[in-house]
C-alpha cells in the first residue's frame, strides 16, 4: 500500500499506509493523524482537511481546478498558500507513493 | 413570558400526534413546536416516512422540508441550484415583505459572496484565535468567580448571555458599558413578530435596528479614518469588496445583524443547551467528573444536539431533483438541521447525548459549503473555555425546572434556565 507523510505544523512527522483509491484524508483520519479534522467526512464542503503539497509533489497532486468546488471551499479556507490542496479531494494512486504533505497551522 | 407547559406530558402528546397525523398536515415551521420542545417526533416519522416533504399553504407558505443529512448536504453543496439571495427570501422560512429583505453575506450567491466573506474571515484566522484566547479565560474566569452559590439564579442570564456579549465587545472593538445594546439589537433583529415581544411588525423591527447602524456608522467612519485594526468594523471599512458598504445602510445593516446574531445568540443557546443536555443525562456529566479532558469532544457534541440554528432556507433556481422530488424553479426549500442531525443514517445513535464520540464534529450545526460558519472554532473555543473552567469549579450545577424557549423556528433559544450551583 502507498505511504503517505503527513507532517504537523509543529514539525511532528506521520507515516501512514493507505489503500489506493482512497483519499488522503481518509488515510490521516484511519490512522487518527492530528491536524486533519474533515468534519464533513470528505464531501468537499468544509475546508477542515487542508494541507499544503510538498513542493517535489505539487506535479503529481496537481492543484484545485480553478473555479471547482474544491477551489471555491479553499479560499474560505484559513492561511492558505500556492501549494494547498483539500486532502479529501486528493485520489490515492500509486504514483503518489511517498507523497509529503504539511498542516497549515489550524483547520476552520 | 410564556410558562412552560408540563414537559413530559407535552413529549407523549407530541409522540401521539406526530405518529397520528396526515402527513401533509404536518408543518414542522410551527414556531410552538420548538417552544414547547416537541419536534423530534415530527421529523422523526418525515425523515422515515417522507424525508424531502413538501408541505402545501403551512404557517410560513408552502416549501419543501429537508430533513436528512446527506440530502441537506446535496443543498449546501450547490449554490447555483439553490439560491440564498435575499430578494429571493434569503435564508429564512419566512418571507418578509420585499422592502424588508436586506442582503449581507450569508443571503448572497457566489462570487458576491465570496468577495464579502473573505474581508471579514481573517478576524477568525487560527493566529487571531490564538489571541484572543486569554481574554475569553480570563472572562469566563470573572463570570463563574461571581455566581451566586447555593441559590437559584438564571443561568442564561449570568452566564450565557454575559459571556457571549463580551465576545461580542470584542469582535466589534464595541464600548464594553454599552454592551446590552448587542444583546437587544441580537435579539430584536431575530424574534419573530408573532412572538408575543417588543418586535410586533417589521417597522417597528427596522425603527429599532436603524439605531444600531446610527451607531455603527459613527464608529465606520471613525475607524476608516484611521489605519487598519482588528476588529470587524475597522475590517470591512477597509476591505476593498466593503469599503462602500456604509452608503448603502440595508445592506450595511443586513451584515451588521449577521454578525451580531451569528456570534452571539448561537453560542448563547450552546452555553445554555450544553448544561441542560448534561443535566438531562447525568451518566455523561458523571462521565465528564471522571475525565474532565472530554470536553473537547463533548463541545461538538453540545452544538450538535443544540442545534442553535433549526433551519436555513434556499430558492431553487431552476427545476431540480432532490431525494427523488420533482423540486421546481422558484420553490423554497427548508434544510433542517436539526433532524439532519438526529439522522440515524449518517450519525450513529443520533437520539443519545454522547460526549466521546469518536467524529463529533460531524453534525450540521454549522452547515458546509460556501455559507459553513465563518465563526465555528471561535464558538468552540469559547465553549470549551468555559467548560473547563466550570469543571475546575464546580462538581455540580443542578437545573431546577424544564428552562423557558422561545418561540422561533429559526434560533433555537432558550430564554431562561433556572440553576443551583451547591455550596
Amino acid at each position: 500500500m502507498p505511504k503517505i507523510t503527513f507532517i504537523e505544523h509543529n514539525g511532528t512527522p506521520h507515516t501512514v499506509e493507505i489503500a489506493l483509491g482512497k483519499s488522503v484524508m481518509q488515510a490521516a483520519v484511519d490512522n487518527n493523524v492530528p491536524g486533519i479534522d474533515a468534519d464533513c467526512g470528505g464531501e468537499c464542503a468544509c475546508a477542515t482537511c487542508h494541507v499544503y503539497v510538498d513542493a517535489a509533489w505539487l506535479p503529481k497532486t496537481g492543484l484545485p481546478v480553478e473555479g471547482s468546488q474544491e477551489a471555491s471551499m479553499l479560499s474560505f479556507a484559513a492561511v492558505t498558500q500556492d501549494d494547498s490542496r483539500l486532502s479529501c479531494q486528493i485520489t490515492v494512486t500509486q504514483a503518489l507513493d511517498g507523497l509529503v504533505v504539511r498542516m497549515p497551522e489550524g483547520q476552520h | 413570558m410564556n410558562a412552560p407547559v408540563h414537559y413530559d406530558a407535552a413529549q407523549e402528546e407530541a409522540r401521539l400526534d406526530a405518529a397520528s397525523v396526515a402527513l401533509s398536515e404536518i408543518d414542522v415551521s410551527d414556531p410552538k413546536l420548538y417552544q414547547n420542545d416537541v419536534y423530534h417526533p415530527y421529523f422523526a416519522r418525515l425523515r422515515q416516512e417522507d424525508p424531502v416533504h413538501y408541505r402545501k399553504d403551512g404557517m410560513y407558505g408552502s416549501f419543501w422540508s429537508v430533513t436528512k443529512f446527506k440530502d441537506i448536504m446535496a443543498v449546501e453543496t450547490h449554490p447555483e441550484i439553490y439560491s440564498s439571495d435575499a430578494k429571493l427570501g434569503g435564508i429564512s422560512i419566512t418571507d418578509r415583505p420585499m422592502e424588508f429583505r436586506r442582503s449581507s453575506f450569508i443571503s448572497m450567491d457566489p462570487p458576491r459572496h465570496d468577495d464579502q466573506r473573505k474581508v471579514v474571515s481573517p478576524i477568525v484566522a487560527p493566529a487571531n484565535l490564538n489571541n484572543m484566547s486569554d481574554v475569553i479565560r480570563e472572562r469566563v474566569c470573572r463570570v463563574l468567580d461571581s455566581l451566586p452559590r447555593n441559590e437559584p439564579f438564571d443561568w442564561v442570564k449570568l452566564v450565557s448571555i454575559e459571556l457571549t456579549t463580551l465576545m461580542l465587545t470584542t469582535l466589534f472593538d464595541f464600548p464594553e458599558a454599552d454592551r446590552h445594546l448587542l444583546t437587544y439589537w441580537s435579539d430584536v433583529a431575530t424574534q419573530d413578530v408573532n412572538a408575543g415581544g417588543i418586535v410586533d411588525s417589521e417597522e417597528k423591527r427596522l425603527e429599532i435596528l436603524t439605531e444600531a447602524v446610527r451607531v455603527f456608522t459613527a464608529m465606520w467612519h471613525e475607524r476608516a479614518a484611521k489605519p487598519p485594526g482588528y476588529d470587524l468594523i475597522s475590517m470591512l471599512a477597509h476591505g476593498a469588496a466593503t469599503k462602500n458598504l456604509v452608503n448603502d445602510p440595508a445592506e450595511f445593516l443586513g451584515n451588521l445583524t449577521l454578525l451580531i446574531v451569528g456570534g452571539n445568540d448561537t453560542t448563547r443557546n450552546s452555553m445554555s443547551g450544553g448544561l441542560w443536555a448534561l443535566c438531562k443525562h447525568p451518566a455523561e456529566y458523571q462521565k465528564l467528573r471522571d475525565n474532565p479532558a472530554l470536553v473537547t469532544s463533548m463541545v461538538p457534541e453540545i452544538i450538535r444536539w443544540q442545534s442553535p440554528i433549526v433551519h436555513m432556507r434556499r430558492t431553487a433556481l431552476m427545476d431540480t431533483e432532490l431525494g427523488g422530488k420533482q423540486v421546481r424553479k422558484g420553490d423554497k426549500v427548508v434544510m433542517w438541521y436539526i433532524s439532519g442531525n438526529r439522522d440515524e443514517d449518517s450519525i450513529n445513535n443520533p437520539n443519545d447525548f454522547i460526549i466521546d464520540r469518536a467524529r463529533p464534529r460531524h453534525h450540521l450545526s454549522f452547515g458546509f459549503g460556501v455559507h459553513r460558519c465563518v465563526g465555528n472554532r471561535l464558538a468552540e473555543m469559547q465553549l470549551i473555555t468555559l467548560w473547563e473552567e466550570i469543571m475546575k469549579r464546580f462538581p455540580k450545577i443542578e437545573l431546577l425546572e424544564e428552562p423557558e424557549r422561545i418561540y422561533s423556528n429559526f434560533i433555537h433559544g432558550i430564554s431562561r434556565m433556572m440553576v443551583r450551583i451547591p455550596a
